[in-house]
């Protein structure tokens, strides 16, 4: 069954969506990820426009986030201080990451920028999971190693605030920073960014693992739902029906994937998603590095 | 451009000489099947049926044209192993769609003058760049950019499509409407071509635009952009609530 898609002015096939969105759902389940960085370049692979796709992403992380943030927030596992401070940041972030996305669309470079960028972070990010699923595979019987608090540069910053839930003191310029750079992640590649926020929270803040993914999530919905309403207003790129189609399917897929991944080990996981990943990065290198059917293209005139 | 100007008024011209001339001796009348077409959720494009009735002898050739639109052509250069936009035309007067249908091969009765003044076949398109001072050394390139692209999504043709007489000088033709066609007023003009001359023509229009939900939806993105983010935040927040709550309970 074909349905017309308003705003990226395109028929697509219902079940493949649904589908589409129900696998990366399944994924998103399975790892605890948000999704948003294999969804997004799959729609590309679709077919639709680059910047329809990272707008309309973008929306549907709203939801997925929504969702999530309900299960921690019941466990008690959200820190409000600390992802308010992180949202102030990346509210900053994805203002700027929007402007900059109609600069970009403008000079014809946005398709290039996008792809680009996840060329960049896919391929860091399923290397070193690569990496660390081999090497907890090959010593999965040592103790995790432990985390001591290193006394750093970042320690000696100045606006010290105290949060209480994630039991630490810091500088209140170190989650706003990784804030910023998050949000401009969202607006620009259509994600909720917490495969680069989880990480930093947990290695550069020291924040305990129990809280991390709680309070991401409580960041990633108020700046993805800045960058729908900021994608809405500037570019009106967002597409409901596209985004209405792909929550229900990743609803779904969520589901199932959390009681598979509960059946799964960590380390085969995380092995698994960075081939995932991986498989995604080669794709989108390719693309831009093979010759393409034809050197020229139409962009968008006065005319759409 | 003096002279594409001066084609553009014989073209005029020759219409309202062509309308007239259908007052008086009725060479050609045409209608559609359906004038308008409603792109709606299920839209995977449509067949525009049209009719005519064609006195005397000659040919027919018919030319449906879309809206015309600016569009900005770009060329990729590698740069670093990876292709990059560099050059851009900005191009105005480009038809949204086309296409055409006839009765036999167009170059077996369409005389070359003809087909150039009134556009006839994508060879004879005119684009032109909208900045009149800067003219491209491979404008050419550019055009045909444009061509190829059109073609490739199924927006432009380059052979007719079969246009049947079925007796009593009665013709019938079915042009493909893409899914992907842009909304706006398409012409679709009818030429009779008798001995190597233009012996009359007609114009009519057609109307694609956007019906129902589609249309609402893809309005009020544009008009109120803001009020349509606000509404789709609140859908995804819903949603996510709901999901949370559904799975929950199970």
């Amino acid at each position: 069954m074909q349905i017309y898609l308003p705003i990226a002015e395109m028929s697509v096939n219902v079940f493949m969506l649904l589908a589409l969105g129900g696998g990366v759902g399944m994924l998103s389940g399975i790892f605890g990820v948000g999704g948003g960085f294999l969804m997004t370049p799959l729609l590309f692979f679709m077919g639709i426009p680059a910047a329809v796709a990272v707008a309309t992403e973008a929306n549907q992380i709203v939801a997925s986030s929504v969702s999530g943030v309900l299960a921690h927030w019941r466990r008690g596992n959200v820190d409000i201080k600390m992802g308010a401070v992180l949202l102030a940041g990346g509210v900053l972030g994805s203002s700027f990451g929007v402007w900059l996305f109609s600069v970009l669309r403008e000079l014809g470079q946005i398709d290039l920028v996008i792809k680009l960028s996840y060329v960049v972070f896919l391929s860091i990010i399923g290397l070193l999971m690569l990496v660390e699923s081999v090497k907890s595979m090959r010593a999965s019987k040592r103790s995790a190693p432990s985390k001591a608090h290193h006394h750093t540069w970042m320690h000696g910053l100045p606006f010290k605030m105290r949060f209480r839930k994630s039991r630490l003191y810091i500088s209140a310029l170190l989650p706003l920073v990784i804030g910023v750079f998050v949000g401009l992640l969202a607006a620009i590649m259509g994600v909720g960014g917490g495969f680069v926020m989880v990480p930093a929270m947990i290695y550069l803040l020291g924040m305990p693992t129990s809280v991390v993914v709680g309070t991401s999530l409580l960041q990633i919905i108020f700046v993805t739902a800045n960058v729908t309403l900021l994608q809405s207003i500037n570019n009106q790129t967002v597409d409901v029906v596209l985004a209405m189609l792909l929550m229900v399917g990743g609803v779904i897929g969520a589901q199932f994937g959390a009681k598979i991944g509960s059946l799964l080990k960590g380390e085969q996981l995380r092995g698994l998603l960075a081939l995932i990943v991986l498989g995604v990065c080669a794709k989108l290198t390719y693309d831009l590095v093979s010759t393409p059917v034809d050197l020229y293209s139409l962009g968008t005139g006065g005319g759409h | 451009m003096s002279i594409t100007r001066l084609a553009q008024a014989i073209w005029c011209a020759s219409l309202i000489l062509g309308s007239a001339q259908t007052a008086y001796s009725s060479e050609i009348t045409v209608d559609l099947a359906d004038p308008v077409v409603q792109i709606t959720a299920g839209f995977s494009g449509t067949d525009l049926l049209l009719f005519g009735v064609a006195p005397g002898d000659g040919d027919i050739v018919v030319v449906v044209r879309g809206p015309i639109q600016d569009e900005v052509v770009r060329k990729k250069e590698r740069v670093l192993g990876v292709w990059v936009n560099r050059q851009e035309i900005a191009l105005e007067d480009v038809p949204a769609f086309y296409a055409m249908a006839s009765n036999r091969s167009l170059d077996e009765f369409l005389p070359g003058g003809i087909a150039n003044i009134h556009q006839i076949g994508l060879e004879n398109l005119q684009f032109h760049p909208k900045d009149k001072t800067r003219k491209a050394d491979d404008f050419e390139h550019f055009r045909h950019a444009v061509l190829r692209t059109k073609q490739r999504q199924n927006l432009y043709t380059w052979d007719p499509q079969p246009l049947i007489f079925m007796g009593n000088r009665l013709f019938r033709t079915k042009i493909r409407i893409p899914s992907n066609v842009s909304v706006g007023t398409f012409g679709i003009e009818t030429y009779l071509i008798r001995k190597g001359e233009l012996a009359d023509s007609h114009t009519t229009l057609m109307n694609v635009r956007k019906f129902g939900l589609e249309a609402s939806v893809y309005d009020f993105a544009h008009r109120q952009s803001f009020a349509y983010g606000i509404l789709a935040i609140v859908i995804a927040c819903v949603a996510g609530w709901a999901a949370n709550a559904a799975f929950r309970k199970s």
